[in-house]
């Protein structure tokens, strides 16, 4: 089975997952961004790149965050940028996903930024523009349900090689709710694809989906004992929806079991780095102290995003 | 049409309920079968039907097939050599109303092709709360009843359930699930759903209904029938229980036969099946169940048009056209698990027959002539053009098959030629 | 002049010898406030050679052309940009703009399109190691030690030996 991200040249022409990504295109990608991060330091932030195309952003799930991130991305590659806001228009006429993609197909787009709450939704669209023949319209995966959201785990990535140059001797530990998490699923895959020595999922069972030691990682329910000598530290945002129930019993418990404090935090190496995703609920999974302290890089995650997406962006159209 | 009189000649006729397997002519009179190896007294042929390097076995018995529009999935049937299928209940509306049923089998007739014994519904909607007229949908044509994918959640419904079809003596099917540990799931809780990041259906959700159903049928004395089994955990239980004594039986759907979470690939939605395809060691399982004759293999033909399966997995419909695809697959799994083709062909003809308690299934003489002639080495492309059923969504499209049917009669009629 | 040959016949001069004259034919219009800028990568090495030959004071500025190729949409992203680097104001500074080869001119402008958004300069200049013809854009070179006319199917490559020294090669495109 072709990856279905690959055209038959073999080069990348949508970004739906880090799974499947050789190492050498994930290295190729930050390499591009760091270029790209140079280009926003500059009094025109902006690279004619991408000048003339149009860039779809297609939100079926809200984020303001992260649309904006890829609006930024697009506006500084030159291109045109349309917001979608499909969770209100479209889908409450009854018409279908594929439908929604005809339509801006139509509408000449050369590239959507898909947000959707189904898992796999992107690949949908991938394999229905493959046998449209429009191989020419990219996609990229601004998350999937639990499945992907390949974009932040490259920015997270970019962070981390910025912060500790290889990934060979690295320790790193995710942490939290990795059961609905699509950044954890990235950044596992991303991790293990570069190298790093370990990569421990941590939480309780709860939270773990079935067989993840399948994907490489270790498997962790003791928090101090997972950060113990870890490298990177990477917070996962609990939804507050799945604080009070049937996965947890309530956030304080969880604060008290896995929320990451000063305290724990010393376990690991001094020079050790904090991520999250964002946004963060403070007192929840992560101690303000933490959140605000010198280890954190929650912050230049946010900056290198824009760089990422501008290199995912301009790779793909070029191909 | 007329029955005519019928001389089958030079075909190798495999009959597993009479333990045939030999070069026998088959003649067919009145639309019986009317002598076996030399004609009756008298007979003279209208006509005669060369069968040289082909197999002549019963018609196949498919425990459950769903039909969107009756004629075109009759037709399929017939097409795939099928000549008698069970409906579950679960189609719009449910069977739970003796008048639908009448209508089905009304219908049926008249169109003439696959016999066809409607499954009446367990519940009034299949909803689980109240019984539905169990006697009158019996009355009305319907042989068993089921819930088809719906749950009793309630085990004390479920149990004056069984009590009460036990009362007149009728089988009980339940497709094993646990509503709750189920839960929007839409993939066998494995490797492949957790990287995926699809919604899990864990084995327990299947083993633990499996033996709340085999406890409460063995409390009733209720006739039980397990569908569509999937997990060799519930596989395990069902044998226990038969080396108990207990006369429960159960089916696997052909596709759970061959494929597993794995051919789910990125997201194929023609991968989504109810239950789920599990992981290789539980399909392995259900090949070794359906091998020393624990199973039977049914189609579980879903027709999904295209609106339903161009869908992200999750939101997609599971299930497949496969009344076709029975007789190939039940074939290739023989080929590759070295099973006999007189127990292979058992498997989709005289144990569902026996399972359903109707007669159908054999070739003895004075038995409907309901068959099949088919070539075994005869291979077909399958594609959407190829199969006659609305439904054309199956993980096998594309796929080159071997098992290609040539002829199938129904109570004497050739109601399939290719 | 040490002259290599090469199976077509033309001579290929010694690199290094041409940096020396590069920088002679330079040095006169030299302004204390003048800075060089290489593009990625035979006019960054090229670049280094003058800052030592001219003695310059301020550090060379990188310039990688990748962001503003007009061939992107037929080539795509090239695989290894790196980084531009200006380490200075661009605003109403003098530049020399040094890349090894000069032949369509497509690189020159995608180099003065980079540049231009860094800031406004007070002038550019063009000086290349080799001038091979061929333009489709109306850019020619202010400093040039060695024009010469090469047959399309022909790439004047520049590139470091393992001792570190800059040498000419011609590659052969079918």
């Amino acid at each position: 089975m072709r990856n279905p991200q690959l055209n038959a040249n073999g080069e990348l022409t949508h970004l739906l997952s880090i799974e499947g990504l050789p190492r050498e295109v994930i290295t190729q990608i930050l390499d591009t961004a760091s270029s790209f991060l140079k280009v926003s330091h500059r009094d025109v932030k902006k690279v004619p790149l991408l000048r003339g195309k149009s860039v779809f952003n297609v939100f079926f799930e809200n984020s303001t965050r992260t649309r904006t991130t890829f609006e930024i991305a697009a506006k500084r590659l030159s291109a045109d940028v349309i917001n979608l806001d499909v969770t209100r228009s479209s889908t409450a006429k009854g018409e279908t996903l594929l439908d929604t993609v005809d339509n801006l197909v139509a509408m000449h787009a050369d590239m959507f930024v898909v947000r959707h709450a189904a898992s796999g939704a992107p690949h949908l669209i991938a394999d229905h523009l493959r046998r449209l023949g429009r191989e020419d319209v990219h996609v990229v995966n601004a998350g999937d349900g639990r499945h992907a959201h390949p974009t932040q785990g490259l920015l997270d990535m970019y962070t981390i090689r910025h912060y500790k140059t290889e990934f060979a001797n690295l320790v790193v530990a995710i942490v939290g709710d990795i059961l609905h998490s699509r950044v954890a699923r990235s950044d596992i895959h991303a991790l293990t694809t570069l190298g790093a020595a370990e990569v421990r999922a941590v939480g309780p069972q709860t939270l773990l989906p079935t067989a993840i030691e399948k994907m490489g990682v270790r498997v962790c329910h003791d928090l101090c004992s997972a950060i113990r000598d870890c490298d990177v530290v990477i917070m996962l945002r609990l939804q507050n929806e799945r604080m009070n129930g049937a996965l947890l019993p309530s956030a304080r418990e969880y604060f008290r079991c896995y929320g990451l404090t000063p305290a724990v935090l010393a376990l690991a190496r001094p020079d050790a780095i904090v991520m999250h995703p964002g946004p963060m609920n403070r007192g929840v999974e992560i101690d303000s102290d933490v959140a605000d302290g010198p280890q954190a890089v929650i912050l230049p995650q946010v900056t290198f995003g824009i760089a990422v997406r501008m290199a995912v962006m301009g790779i793909l159209a070029g191909n | 049409m007329n029955e005519q009189t019928l001389q089958i000649r030079n075909g190798r006729l495999v009959d597993p309920a009479n333990g045939v397997d030999a070069r026998l002519d088959v003649f067919v009179a009145g639309g019986r079968v009317a002598a076996i190896g030399q004609p009756p007294p008298g007979f003279t042929a209208q006509r005669v039907i060369d069968a040289g390097g082909m197999i002549v076995c019963p018609g196949l018995v498919d425990l459950s097939a769903r039909l969107g529009a009756i004629e075109p999935e009759l037709a399929a049937a017939v097409a795939g050599g099928v000549t008698s299928l069970a409906c579950p209940p679960d189609s719009k509306p449910p069977l739970d109303e003796p008048g639908l049923v009448e209508r089905l089998v009304r219908r049926s007739d008249t169109v003439g092709l696959a016999r066809v014994y409607p499954i009446g519904a367990l519940t009034q909607q299949l909803a689980g709360e109240r019984l539905a007229e169990m006697n009158g949908l019996a009355r009305a044509g319907c042989i068993a009843f089921s819930q088809a994918k719906r749950a009793i959640v309630d085990t004390q419904l479920l149990l004056r359930a069984m009590q009460y079809a036990a009362t007149f003596g009728y089988a009980v099917r339940l497709r094993p699930q646990d509503d709750f540990l189920a839960r929007d799931g839409v993939a066998h809780d494995g490797e492949v759903a957790s990287r995926l990041g699809l919604t899990g259906i864990p084995v327990v959700a299947e083993s633990i209904a499996t033996a709340t159903a085999l406890q409460l049928a063995a409390h009733t004395g209720v006739r039980l029938h397990l569908s569509r089994l999937s997990s060799a955990a519930a596989i395990g239980l069902v044998r226990a229980a038969r080396d108990g004594g207990m006369p429960v039986s159960c089916d696997v759907a052909v596709h759970h036969l061959h494929l597993s979470e794995m051919d789910i690939g990125f997201f194929d939605s023609n991968a989504r099946f109810d239950p789920p395809l599990r992981a290789a060691s539980d399909r392995d399982a259900l090949r070794s169940a359906v091998a020393d004759g624990v199973a039977a293999i049914c189609s579980d033909h879903t027709p999904v048009d295209a609106d339903g399966k161009q869908l992200p997995f999750a939101e997609a419909l599971p299930g497949a056209s496969a009344l076709e695809l029975l007789l190939p697959l039940t074939l290739l799994w023989a080929t590759q698990s070295r099973v006999p083709l007189l127990s292979a062909l058992a498997r989709i003809t005289s144990d569902p027959a026996a399972i359903l308690g109707i007669a159908a299934g054999s070739l003895g003489v004075g038995a409907a002539a309901d068959l099949c002639i088919f070539d075994p080495d005869g291979s077909w492309r399958v594609t959407p053009e190829a199969l006659r059923s609305q439904g054309k969504h199956t993980p096998y499209l594309g796929y080159e098959l071997s098992g290609r049917v040539h002829l199938t009669l129904v109570g004497g009629r050739v109601v399939f030629e290719g | 002049m040490n002259a290599q040959k090469t199976p077509h016949g033309v001579a290929l001069p010694d690199a290094e010898a041409l940096c020396v004259q590069l920088a002679d034919l330079i040095r006169p219009h030299l302004q204390p406030e003048t800075v060089v800028v290489g593009i990625h990568s035979g006019g960054a090495w090229v670049a280094q050679r003058l800052y030592t030959l001219l003695g310059l004071d301020a550090e060379i500025g990188l310039i990688d052309v990748s962001f503003h190729r007009d061939d992107y949409r037929a080539r795509g992203l090239h695989p290894r940009v790196k980084p531009s680097s200006i380490p200075f104001d661009v605003e109403g500074r003098r530049l020399i703009l040094v890349d090894d080869v000069l032949y369509t001119g497509r690189t020159t402008r995608a180099a003065i399109n980079e540049l231009f958004d860094y800031g406004r300069p007070a002038r550019i200049q063009l000086a290349v190691l080799a001038d091979r013809g061929s333009r489709q854009l109306p850019i020619c070179a202010d400093f040039c030690p060695w024009r010469v006319d090469l047959d399309p199917s022909s790439e004047l490559v520049l590139s470091l030996d393992d001792s570190g020294r800059l040498q000419w090669s011609l590659d052969e495109h079918a």
